[in-house]
Order: structure tokens, then sequence, then C-alpha cells
């Protein structure tokens, strides 16, 4: 463990802690955005290279702009008012106890002889160049070995942006006409800071072929459908905070956004039951081509492209729906 | 001394867990909790990504560069974490969508008020 490693952990809990203790929420929620970078390069130095890049995107990135979203309809102060129960703190300090004992008997970090790493691992390690041939582990279990779980994930999001939409409403709630004299009331939005416009706007473009690079190379490098439609949300979510709400929806509307969610979760399961189709398993690509090896590396561009394609969009339409609600 | 590095990793765990449980039960506050929940998820995502290394080793990607003694970290883990994070962002996102229906409401987050409002009703 290097002195980098020991650093960025004791600041992770350090951050946490910041964040759980701030009173204004705004404060808390910037906490939790450091607190997401530094989980992600704890990641990074633990070689966890994909789950690095989504976590920066998804944590740091996306996950901040939804809390900020959020507290611009909530309000940012904490009333602190202090919950003393009595229960819960002691079974909090019995957990924390009850934990760090057990890790005593942990395996050392970094230990090769580990139980995890003695039995599925090495199959994976050392079939993936033969069955699949695609130099990323990761996207290879992901997309391919385990691909049920990845499938059961993607439908998670999706059903989680239909539950965001269900209780938000579909459409913005739209509040009476705004009068010229409460507009000039208003503070200074950042539509109008000429800088932040034209500067954030040069990123946007940066951001969404970064975005595409992450998807279509992400069997070469770290990446893949998730990273990746984290990224291109946040990209349509940085547009959203300079133009304002009201034109990010016009560019992306609910309901289009609502389809390509679903669009993507069923690419997914299309795929699957194509393999069905072509007289093997649910989920089996290697029957698509006269080549086993070519048809599972067509079977994972395709089902990642419908994941990041869900991923995308739902993640926009949340944005959407928790924007869009004060501006109209 | 050894000990202690190899086991720090699990204690900023532990560490992390408490206090992201600690703002999940104790705190009044909707939003708070949330954050509370973000923070217990992401100690979950630290302890699996522990496992996955391996001294010496490096991350699952096959490159030219490597030979026979290259060693790998562990791709499970890592993949179950991957889709775990975007999970915990949908999570986030219906609680915090929940958040805002009880704001509009109830006109408050705290747990206090809800729960006076629902009494006097």
């Amino acid at each position: 463990m290097s002195f980098l490693f020991f650093f960025t952990l004791s600041f992770v809990l350090i951050s946490a802690v910041l964040a759980v203790h701030a009173r204004d929420l705004f404060v808390s929620t910037i906490w939790l955005s450091v607190f997401s970078l530094m989980m992600a390069t704890n990641f990074f130095i633990l070689d966890a290279a994909d789950v690095a890049i989504t976590e920066a995107a998804v944590g740091a990135g996306v996950s901040t702009v939804l809390f900020l979203s959020a507290l611009a309809l909530t309000g940012e102060k904490e009333s602190g008012k202090r919950v003393y129960r009595l229960l819960p703190s002691a079974a909090l300090f019995t957990l924390a106890v009850v934990l760090i004992i057990v890790s005593l008997e942990h395996p050392r970090l970094g230990d090769p002889s580990a139980p995890v790493h003695q039995h599925i691992a090495p199959w994976y390690l050392s079939e993936t160049p033969v069955l699949i041939d695609i130099p990323n582990v990761v996207t290879a279990v992901l997309a391919s070995f385990r691909g049920y779980d990845t499938l059961g994930e993607t439908l998670v999001v999706f059903t989680a942006g239909i539950g965001v939409l269900s209780v938000l409403g579909f459409r913005p709630k739209r509040k009476a006409v705004v009068t010229a004299a409460q507009v000039s009331r208003r503070t200074v939005r950042i539509r109008d800071h000429l800088i932040l416009r034209v500067v954030g706007k040069l990123l946007i473009p940066v951001i969404m072929l970064f975005a595409l690079v992450v998807q279509f190379h992400g069997e070469y490098s770290p990446g893949g459908g998730f990273s990746a439609g984290a990224l291109f949300a946040s990209a349509v979510m940085l547009y959203g905070i300079l133009e304002g709400a009201d034109r990010s929806i016009k560019a992306m509307p609910q309901l289009i956004m609502l389809r390509l969610a679903a669009l993507g979760a069923s690419i997914y399961i299309f795929v699957g039951i194509f393999g069905i189709l072509l007289g093997s398993n649910f989920l089996d690509y290697s029957v698509f081509s006269s080549n086993p090896v070519a048809g599972q590396q067509l079977g994972i561009l395709l089902i990642e492209f419908g994941v990041g394609l869900t991923v995308a969009s739902v993640l926009v339409m949340v944005f959407n729906a928790f924007a869009g609600r004060d501006t109209y | 001394m050894d000990t202690f590095l190899g086991l720090y990793n699990y204690w900023i765990y532990v560490g992390l867990l408490v206090v992201g449980l600690y703002a999940v039960l104790l705190k009044g506050n909707y939003i708070k909790r949330m954050i509370g929940l973000g923070i217990f998820q992401a100690a979950v995502f630290l302890l699996f990504i522990s496992m996955d290394k391996v001294d010496g080793g490096t991350g699952p990607i096959f490159s030219i560069a490597q030979d026979a003694t290259t060693i790998f970290a562990n791709p499970l883990p890592q993949v179950l974490i991957l889709t775990a994070i975007v999970v915990s962002i949908a999570v986030t996102a219906l609680g915090l969508s929940l958040a805002i229906r009880i704001k509009e409401e109830y006109g408050s987050i705290e747990e206090s008020d809800t729960l006076r409002a629902d009494r006097d009703e």
C-alpha cells in the first residue's frame, strides 16, 4: 500500500463525515462530490479502471447535478433538530465493533492466496482470450459470461426512470405565466454569463465524443455502456445547466427519452431472444456468426449499445424531470 | 505495521458504513438521508473493489506489453460493482424525486414536520 493510497482512503472517510455533518445541504452535496471523486481515485489505485471511470462520471458528475437540482426545489437548510435515539446509536456502535473484529480475519489487501482469487476468476482470465478474444476482461464478463445480471441491472435502471416519471408526473407542472417584473427580480442565471456559456458549450461536443469512444472502445480499453451512458447524459446536463432546463427539454423531449430508454432495454432482450431463435440459449451470442468468437464480439457490441442507450436516456429523463419542474 | 496497512481499507469501509447508516437512521432531513444512503452504498463498493487487488498485478485488460508472468486483478468484483454504481444513481434519483414530492405536499423535507402534519390531520 502506497502513501498515496493511504491518503486517498483517509480523505474518503473525512469527506464522508463532513458531508453528513454539514448543516447546509449545498455544502453536503459538494462534499459528496469530492467523496465520489476520491473514491474513483481509490478504485483506480486498486486496479479497477472500469469502475473508476463509472464512479467519476456517475458519482462525481451526474449524482451531484441531480442533488443540486433537487435542492433547488426543496431548500438548502437542514433544520438540524437532532434525533437522539439510543437504540440506533447503540446498534451502529455494535456494528462497527463487530465489523472491525471480523476484519482481523480478512485476507490482507492484495494477498494472492485470498479465497476470492481461487475459484472462478482464473477461469475468466484464461478463457476470455479463447472464447471471446477481447482485451477487456471486465467487459467480457459483464456482457457475455454474466449477461443475465447485466440485463437485470439495465431493467432496474429503466424501472427507476419510469418510477421517477410516475412520482413527478410526465409533463412538468406549468406554473402561472411569469410577468416581466418577476423576471427582472429573478437572480442572474447562468444563461446570462457569457463566458461560462461560451466555454461550457465548447466542452459539450468533447464530452459527447469521449462518451462515444468509451462506448465503442469499451472492449479494448476501460469503459462500456454504463459509463458511456452516464457521460453522454452529463453532456446533456451541462447543456441544461448552461441554457436552462426548458431548452434541454426542448432538445431532448421526455417522450423521446422514454422511448429511447425502452428501445435500449428492448435491444438487449431481443439480442437474447435472437440467440434462442438461432437454436442456442438466451443471450448466447456465439451462434450469431459462423465464427463463434466473432458472434460473441457482435453480441457484446449490440448489448453494450442497448445498455448505453437506456442509461443515457433514463439519466437525461430524470434530470429533465427535476430541473424542468421550476422553470415552467 | 503490515497488518495495519493490509487491513486499513477494511477499517475505512467500516467507517463509511457506519457514517452512512448514521445519516440514514439519525438525521431527520430526507435529502441528508439520501446522502447517507449514497455513502453507505459507496462503502459496499469499496469492500468489493478491495477484494480484486492482487499484489504486483494490473487491471484485467490484456495488452501487447504483457507476458506469461503478468498478474491481473480479479475482474468479477469489478463487474458487480460497475453495474451497482449505475443502479445506485437510479436509487438516488427515485429517492430525490420522492423528497421533491414530499416538499410539495408538506412544505418541508424534515421528518419531524411531516410526522406532525400526519398526526394533526
